[in-house]
């Protein structure tokens, strides 16, 4: 025996029995250690968002070390040479600073933005995902509506940050924010003067927009992200309909280990892809912008991509200003406002318009195919080419100039496709949902095609079908009900076909020789008539 | 769990299989099966993928991980050491900036050990694990009706001890007391922040009806000259025929930001254009040449014209010039303004055109202004009289 005073081996089994003495947690643990997730793809697209947030906290807290809010008027002295000498605010300053003098900080800034971009594109695409395959049914409706109001927090989250450097971009950005809320009947005047703490530009809005930037929306974010997840691990994911799958169960795997090493992998990637695109891709160099100046901007000043949208309405809206009595109604309250209010309140109450539509008061927790309801479907691709031409509008100043085309034509054309696309593509969805369901049943009934052509002897050529479902004695498939995933099309999907070969560039395998079915003997009979 | 076993496990919801848990002999994989049976989860499929320990394609998918664990580590230690010797600061010597490669040996570097390290981790869970399916309910759809009783019974008993409805006066006050917190606590913030927009008798500024060349507020009664961004003034001779300049207020401060709506664009038009621009002037207001309330009144002086480079619509400068159509881009939103029709607007999202300054020249030959905009300049607003 040896006589130690700790035994090493035993200790985590005393440290884990004193824990749950004081915390009593044995119970919730094993139930979250076997909680089971169901696996898929499309199910990755939100951990991306989540993901990249949390890349967000880490990169930010750094620049805080670094960043001064201030917009108290310097001459600039730093590393950049070009700059040296211009009277700048010290937000631009410290700016320059973190990329030219703090040792990684433009690595650091570029990986703070890159990840911004990701974060609102993954949301943007989580949300088509939870869209299209219905996943915002009863009973995720809140979880939905958290959802929504994830991508808006985001977009002031981002639009903060970007006005912060205070370089020309940002400023005009900002200035535009100013006449938008200018727009906003009767309170627009008060609204500016309260934010700005005077007119535009004032001396406060910085530092306001730098604790909103850094503390307040993060703030909230948090919360809600927290409340979003945590919903989806009270509730359990959704899944896709498939073998052993039902409304009532999870099929998957135990979250941990394959789960929780899956999601630590794909976490180290995603934060790959951004060290990636932080360090080789440049992305908003402040110091080429110069500081912000009224009377100064250059043309093709894009905004973040997720701001594009709201750029283009901006730039098709056409210049009608309503005049009432003495009193006047921008046009740019139109584009600005009230179309971002329409999208945000048609989305969180598409829910409950959905199930009362359907009578449908049932809880869901099967995904539905996209072509399984086509109408939804449409409406979702309608949405999303109204918000291409959008976003295509509001680079179209760039487009007009790299393809030679009138801006002015350019316009036109954005407005009138924003207004004919949209039918078109719900025209077109519907067309596609509906052609696609029917191919499904098709195959459930007769079988796939198998690309052997028959002739008959009659002389008729047909093609050979492998049926789905086992024959009866005429040869007749038994009919197969559709369950809502995926129907096999190709015979290499029934396993009748050799698999792809592996290897990249060339065959790291010896290709098994195909298997002929044996020649069938010629019956004696035909061969007889043939002679005669 | 034995390996290569691919029959079910688990007792599922039969209720059967209950392991006594103070049998010491229980080996771990019948203690997890037992908490599966009690979170209703069944293990379906469960299968190594390797069935017989220590073959050659195990091994070698082992290597594979180690592989990109040590890749990764590398890959730290290069950015480590760029990150701690690389040169961080430019140089601005002739040639190449060893600089330039700095950041991108970091993203390299951090990228290349970030994805071996992912890479690693997904390939020792994806490829090294058992593979399984498990199968959980989900026992959702809310509580059990007797939960339900219970806990709206308990709310009812507490709503009738605190009788709150049994007593009108608690309940009337209650809601008159939580009424006027809710608005104390709404009051403060708004309070801080409210500030009104419009001139009052203590505070005279107006700022969206004046500028920076507002003659009395900011220059003692005497026009304010228009100064280039350098502060310097600006005399005739100086602008080129078809040539523009930006101009400022020349007051202290008058070409930083705290002028922002104060910008001009100064214009030296052909002698036709201006020509064409005097006449349509007075299309727009028959009046200009002579009512000196006319925004537009005496505003031309000889072939110059000043407009404000705010612009009506959004605010931004507008000021891509083009001087041989004579419109003027705002490169925002596009709207585009005819210099020469009172800088009109001809398309794009603006309604309004751009208020022109009234313009002279002093007894020294600086461009003054001879007063304020006549109208509110840049973007509109609610209070924004219509004219």
């Amino acid at each position: 025996m040896k006589r130690r005073k700790v035994d090493i081996k035993a200790l985590p089994g005393v440290v884990a029995g004193a824990a749950d003495d004081r915390y009593k947690v044995a119970g919730p643990i094993r139930g979250i250690l076997n909680k089971v997730f169901p696996d898929h793809w499309s199910f990755l697209l939100g951990e991306i968002a989540l993901f990249s947030f949390i890349i967000l906290l880490l990169t930010g807290t750094f620049l805080t070390l670094f960043f001064d809010p201030s917009m108290s008027e310097v001459i600039y002295d730093g590393a950049y040479v070009p700059l040296r000498g211009q009277a700048m605010s010290r937000a631009y300053e410290t700016s320059l600073d973190i990329s030219f003098e703090v040792r990684g900080g433009l690595i650091v800034r570029q990986i703070h933005h890159w990840s911004a971009l990701l974060f609102m594109a993954a949301i943007v695409v989580h949300m088509c995902r939870i869209f299209f395959t219905g996943a915002f049914r009863k009973p995720r409706e809140l979880n939905w509506i958290i959802g929504l109001s994830l991508f808006w927090l985001g977009f002031t989250e981002g639009f903060a940050g970007y006005s912060l450097p205070d370089d020309a971009l940002s400023g005009t950005g900002l200035r535009i924010a100013s006449a938008i809320l200018l727009s906003i009947p009767v309170i627009g005047t008060w609204l500016v003067q309260a934010l700005f703490g005077g007119e535009f530009p004032g001396d406060i809005i910085l530092d306001r927009l730098y604790i909103l930037h850094v503390l307040l929306v993060p703030g909230i974010l948090l919360v809600l992200i927290t409340i979003h997840v945590g919903l989806v691990f009270i509730q359990k994911h959704t899944q896709w309909a498939g073998p052993g799958r039902t409304n009532a169960n999870v099929v998957g795997e135990r979250f941990v280990p394959r789960y929780t090493i899956k999601q630590a992998g794909f976490f180290m990637l995603v934060f790959a892809v951004v060290a990636f695109m932080g360090g080789l891709f440049q992305i908003n160099p402040i110091w080429l912008f110069g500081p912000y100046r009224a009377a100064v901007v250059s043309s093709g000043s894009q905004p973040d991509w997720y701001v594009m949208f709201l750029d283009g309405s901006t730039r098709l809206m056409p210049s009608w200003e309503l005049r009432i009595g003495d009193y006047t109604l921008p046009a740019l309250f139109w584009p600005t406002v009230v179309l971002p209010g329409i999208l945000t309140i048609l989305p969180m109450i598409y829910p409950f318009i959905e199930a009362r539509m359907n009578k449908d008061k049932s809880r869901h927790n099967l995904l539905q195919r996209p072509r399984d309801n086509p109408q939804r479907t449409a409406l979702g691709m309608m949405a999303i080419s109204f918000y291409l031409v959008l976003a295509i509008s509001g680079g179209n100043d760039i487009i007009a100039d790299k393809f030679h085309i009138s801006l002015n034509a350019m316009t036109w054309a954005g407005r009138v496709a924003c207004l004919v696309v949209p039918p078109l593509a719900y025209y077109l969805t519907h067309r596609i949902c509906l052609g696609l369901q029917q191919h499904d049943r098709e195959v459930l009934v007769h079988g796939v095609e198998t690309g052997i052509i028959k002739r008959l002897p009659s002389g008729a050529f047909v093609e050979v079908h492998q049926p789905l479902a086992p024959v009866d004695e005429h040869g007749h498939p038994a009919e197969l009900d559709y369950v809502g995933w995926t129907v096999p099309k190709k015979m290499n999907r029934l396993g009748a076909l050799a698999p792809a070969l592996k290897g990249f560039f060339k065959p790291l395998e010896v290709p098994p020789r195909p298997q002929l079915p044996p020649a069938p003997p010629t019956p004696p009979t035909e061969r007889e008539k043939i002679d005669a | 769990m034995s390996h290569n076993d691919s029959t079910p496990h688990g007792a599922g919801t039969d209720g059967g299989g209950a392991v006594d848990l103070s049998d010491r002999s229980l080996t771990t994989e019948q203690i997890l099966k037992e908490g599966l049976r009690r979170d209703d989860i069944e293990i379906v499929h469960y299968e190594s993928q390797y069935p017989v320990p220590g073959t050659k394609a195990e091994r070698r998918m082992e290597r594979i991980v180690a592989f990109m664990f040590l890749v990764s580590g590398v890959a730290a230690l290069a950015f480590v050491g760029i990150f701690i010797w690389g040169p961080f600061k430019p140089e601005y010597t002739f040639g190449a900036d060893k600089y330039d490669w700095y950041t991108p040996l970091l993203g390299l570097t951090s990228g290349i050990s970030l994805l071996a390290i992912g890479l690693g981790i997904l390939t020792y869970g994806k490829k090294l694990l058992p593979h399984e399916i498990v199968i959980q309910q989900r026992h959702d759809g809310g509580s059990a009706p007797e939960d339900r009783t219970i806990a709206g019974g308990t709310l009812g008993f507490i709503g009738s001890e605190l009788g709150v409805q049994r007593r009108p006066l608690i309940k009337a006050t209650l809601g008159l007391g939580g009424l006027g917190l809710g608005l104390a606590a709404a009051a403060v913030p708004i309070g801080m922040l409210i500030k009104d927009p419009h001139p009052s008798a203590d505070n005279p500024a107006d700022p969206y009806f004046e500028t920076g060349f507002n003659k009395d507020r900011f220059n003692d009664g005497n026009p304010v000259r228009l100064t280039r961004e350098d502060k310097s003034p600006i005399k005739p001779e100086e602008v080129s025929v078809g040539g523009q300049l930006t101009a400022y207020p020349g007051i202290p401060g008058g070409t930083t930001n705290e002028f922002a709506d104060s910008p001009v664009l100064l214009i030296h038009l052909r002698d036709e254009d201006a020509a064409t621009l005097r006449s349509n002037l007075w299309r727009y207001s028959k009046n200009a040449m002579t009512d000196s309330n006319d925004p537009n009144s005496g505003s031309m002086w000889n072939s110059f014209v000043a407009y404000s480079k705010i612009c009506t619509h959004a605010g931004c400068p507008a000021s891509l010039y083009e001087q041989q159509t004579n419109r003027l881009l705002c490169p925002c939103h596009q709207s585009q303004f005819l210099i020469t029709d009172n800088a009109k607007p001809v398309f794009g999202p603006a309604t309004r055109r751009l208020p022109m300054l009234p313009i002279t020249v002093d007894a020294e030959g600086y461009f003054v202004a001879e007063r304020d905009f006549g109208v509110a300049v840049g973007p509109a607003f609610w209070e924004r009289p219509t004219q």
